[in-house]
């Protein structure tokens, strides 16, 4: 039994490595069709000033539920999306966000992998043909000996054996973890230092989960790939990820490293989602579920909230809170949070 | 509601066994499958896809087509012991006493087509998989339930039928004002409450939901899991719940059947299972899911991957990804027998607790051992 992450989950670390990429106040903005010409813009505010760092061999997780923006960002940064304003900052450089041949430079370092491998293939191309694409495009590969070595090796580094037989499939001959790994052999055609992974165990059956994941800690571990792994369920954003940071309707509310946020959540809305999380420890004989501490949907992001957008249904509200977002508040190792319980914006050893 | 929680049999499950007739191979789904459902119980139907949990719900609810087969076993339903005589209140009731006024215990599976009219829904109702799609998208949400008062109760009136839908709405937590809402103008959570709602219509004995929850994020999981539990003590119906994440069936269920390869290989309380898994089977599936809690180490899982139901392996079927299979394994099939020493009501289809292959029971820390050591060999031969 080996403890994983041990030496990766230390904060000093994070001092030497320089990270490989940066956003900054990162906002998005979706226009609404305008109805009234005179009236004021409408739009759905999706991500509200999103910032945080990405390391070489590290990840970092994104939770919360659907429609906080978890997505949004991850389609930002994968370039599908302008941001509204805001900056990405790859290896230091800002990146610049127009232009056919700079967005083709910069998927050569970001990849991504989708949520759903049924809808991610395309069912009329085989194994072959997916992977031969981005190596192609990249220029990775001249001849076609020289492809079919790559693909083969792509292929067994997901851990698809014996390759030669995969190679030539259709993706309905493929179970839906066979179809998973051919994503993510896709996104590693293109020789990428990141990986933007959404919800990528979300669709796959419980026991397969856990391979997938080992997989990808593999890659993580071995070839020091950054991360960006987006999830909802926060047991294996602890697995997976050494960092964790919580959204609510596209707010940042808590981040830190993973251990810590599980261990010792701040943040109200944090709190909530781990006292939903299915959690056998729970049980006892004489068992009782827990009460959700606060109903309702995540709100309309036309119309927000004004302040911390989860005032409404946070069970220690404040008049403050109504009135504006909490600065960041440092807790100490690495923990920070935005909430008026625990200060706002000074420093604070919690 | 008059219906309070009675104790007793309600559902009866005999060496049920259903094949898929295929043109490569006949699928042997379901294979002698036994249990019983109490009433007011939840009974957990746990497994990996492609276990047969789903095919043994469409069996019971007499769903399935071809070429989907029942070669054998019986469905035994045991009526309610009706109060005799009472005029009012049980009006909804009547159709269904004029066929089965006897009380006498009936096999689904022998039912005439008009006998199943009555019994499903009334007594029977299904939350399908993926319940966003189980909704008519041109329909709202109130006529498809009034759509179920009308096909089963044509003495109720228009009126009558708006108010009870109402009623349903109002039960699983949806704003009534929400009745002329079109299935896409609703959440996801909120259509599977529509769905819930519909199943409840007719206040059935048996609800069979199929993986509710499973396209839904956690926090709605959550608020559905708690409504479920909430209605049935309100109304004291019995769920079969079938999921593939054991992690949530340990919280909902009183019981649990794991499934694998068409068979029951272990039933137990939840709590029992958790505490102390028997099959090798259920240790793997119990510890294929990152925890909140303990030390966080790298997790396994189980090996290999479920087999082809048209060659099912001999003897045991999971003894080629078991990591304590041992000698009898791919020879005799094991039966779902009681473990001894346990609480009662338990069973395990497991050699390692049958005394002619093995005097002594192994415990979950040797399970454990068995499971880590294999662990090791894979990442030795990954790196």
């Amino acid at each position: 039994m080996s403890v994983i992450n041990e030496v990766a989950t230390m904060p000093e670390t994070q001092n030497h490595v320089q990270p490989i990429m940066e956003v900054v106040h990162l906002r998005k903005e979706f226009p609404l069709r305008q109805l009234n010409v005179f009236g004021p813009k409408r739009a759905v505010h999706a991500v509200e000033d999103a910032t945080f760092a990405l390391y070489p061999g590290r990840a970092t997780a994104l939770v919360g539920e659907s429609g906080s923006g978890k997505t949004t960002i991850a389609r930002i940064l994968a370039r599908l999306y302008y941001p509204t304003s805001g900056s990405i900052l790859y290896r230091g450089e800002p990146i610049k966000l127009t232009g056919g041949s700079a967005t083709r430079k910069y998927r050569r370092h970001v990849q991504m992998i989708f949520q759903d491998p049924f809808s991610s293939l395309n069912p009329i191309h085989t194994v072959r043909y997916h992977l031969s694409r981005p190596l192609r495009v990249f220029g990775h590969t001249r001849t076609h000996d020289e492809e079919t070595q790559q693909i083969l090796s792509l292929l067994n580094r997901v851990s698809l054996t014996p390759a030669e037989q995969f190679i030539q499939k259709y993706p309905h001959q493929l179970s839906g973890g066979q179809r998973q790994r051919v994503a993510i052999a896709r996104s590693l055609a293109a020789q990428p230092e990141i990986l933007l992974a959404d919800e990528p165990v979300s669709m796959l059956d419980v026991s397969i989960r856990l391979d997938m994941l080992n997989l990808l800690l593999r890659l993580k571990n071995e070839e020091q790939l950054a991360f960006l792994f987006i999830t909802h369920d926060i047991a294996s954003a602890r697995y997976f990820a050494e960092e964790t940071l919580t959204m609510y309707a596209g707010q940042m509310v808590e981040g830190g490293p993973s251990e810590e946020i599980i261990q010792h959540p701040k943040h109200p809305y944090t709190q909530m989602l781990l006292s939903v999380a299915p959690d056998p420890e729970r049980l006892k004989p004489g068992r009782s579920l827990p009460m959700l501490p606060a109903r309702g949907e995540i709100p309309s992001l036309i119309n927000p909230p004004t302040g911390c957008r989860f005032h409404p249904r946070c069970p220690h509200a404040m008049p403050v809170c109504k009135e504006r977002f909490p600065a960041r508040t440092n807790l100490g190792n690495g923990h920070w949070t935005h909430c008026f319980l625990y200060g706002d914006g000074e420093e604070s050893q919690a | 509601m008059a219906t309070a929680v009675a104790t007793g049999k309600l559902l009866e499950v005999n060496n049920l066994s259903v094949d898929y007739l295929a043109g490569s191979g006949t699928v042997h789904a379901v294979t002698d499958v036994s249990f019983t459902l109490e009433r007011g119980k939840v009974l957990g139907l746990a497994g990996e896809s492609g276990s047969g949990k789903s095919t043994l719900a469409y069996a019971i609810s007499r769903l399935l087509r071809p070429p989907a087969l029942i070669t054998g076993g019986e469905v035994i339903y045991h009526p309610p012991v009706l109060e005799k005589s009472n005029g009012t209140g049980r009006g909804h009731r009547q159709l269904k006493n004029e066929i089965w006024d006897t009380g006498a215990p009936i096999d689904i599976l022998q039912c005439s087509a008009e006998q199943l009219r009555a019994f499903r829904w009334n007594t029977m109702s299904v939350v399908f998989q993926s319940a966003m799609n189980a909704l008519n998208p041109v329909m709202n949400i109130g006529a498809q339930i009034t759509d179920v008062l009308r096909a089963h109760r044509p003495e109720i009136g228009p009126d009558a039928r708006q108010q009870r839908a109402l009623e349903l709405l109002k039960l699983v937590g949806i704003a009534p004002d929400r009745i002329k809402s079109y299935p896409h103008e609703l959440s996801g959570g909120m259509r599977q409450r529509a769905v819930i709602a519909i199943a409840l219509a007719l206040s059935p004995e048996i609800i069979i939901m199929d993986e509710p929850t499973t396209a839904l994020d956690v926090v709605v999981q959550r608020e559905i899991l708690t409504e479920i539990l909430h209605l049935r003590e309100e109304f004291g119906f019995s769920v079969i719940f079938i999921t593939h994440d054991l992690s949530l069936l340990l919280e909902l269920a009183d019981n649990i059947a794991i499934m694998y390869a068409g068979r029951i290989v272990e039933y137990a309380s939840q709590y029992d299972l958790y505490s102390r898994p028997c099959h090798p089977y259920s240790y793997g599936l119990l510890n294929s899911f990152p925890t909140l809690h303990g030390p966080r180490r790298t997790m396994t899982g189980i090996p290999g991957s479920p087999p082809d139901l048209r060659a099912i392996p001999s003897g045991c079927s999971f003894h080629p990804r078991c990591p304590l299979a041992f000698a009898p394994c791919n020879q005799v099939l094991p039966t779902l027998s009681p473990v001894p020493a346990q609480t009662s009501g338990r069973s395990v289809a497991c050699h390692l607790y049958d005394s002619r292959f093995r005097a002594e029971p192994p415990t979950t820390a040797e399970i454990a051992t068995h499971y880590e050591a294999l662990a090791m060999t894979e990442g030795e031969s990954e790196a």
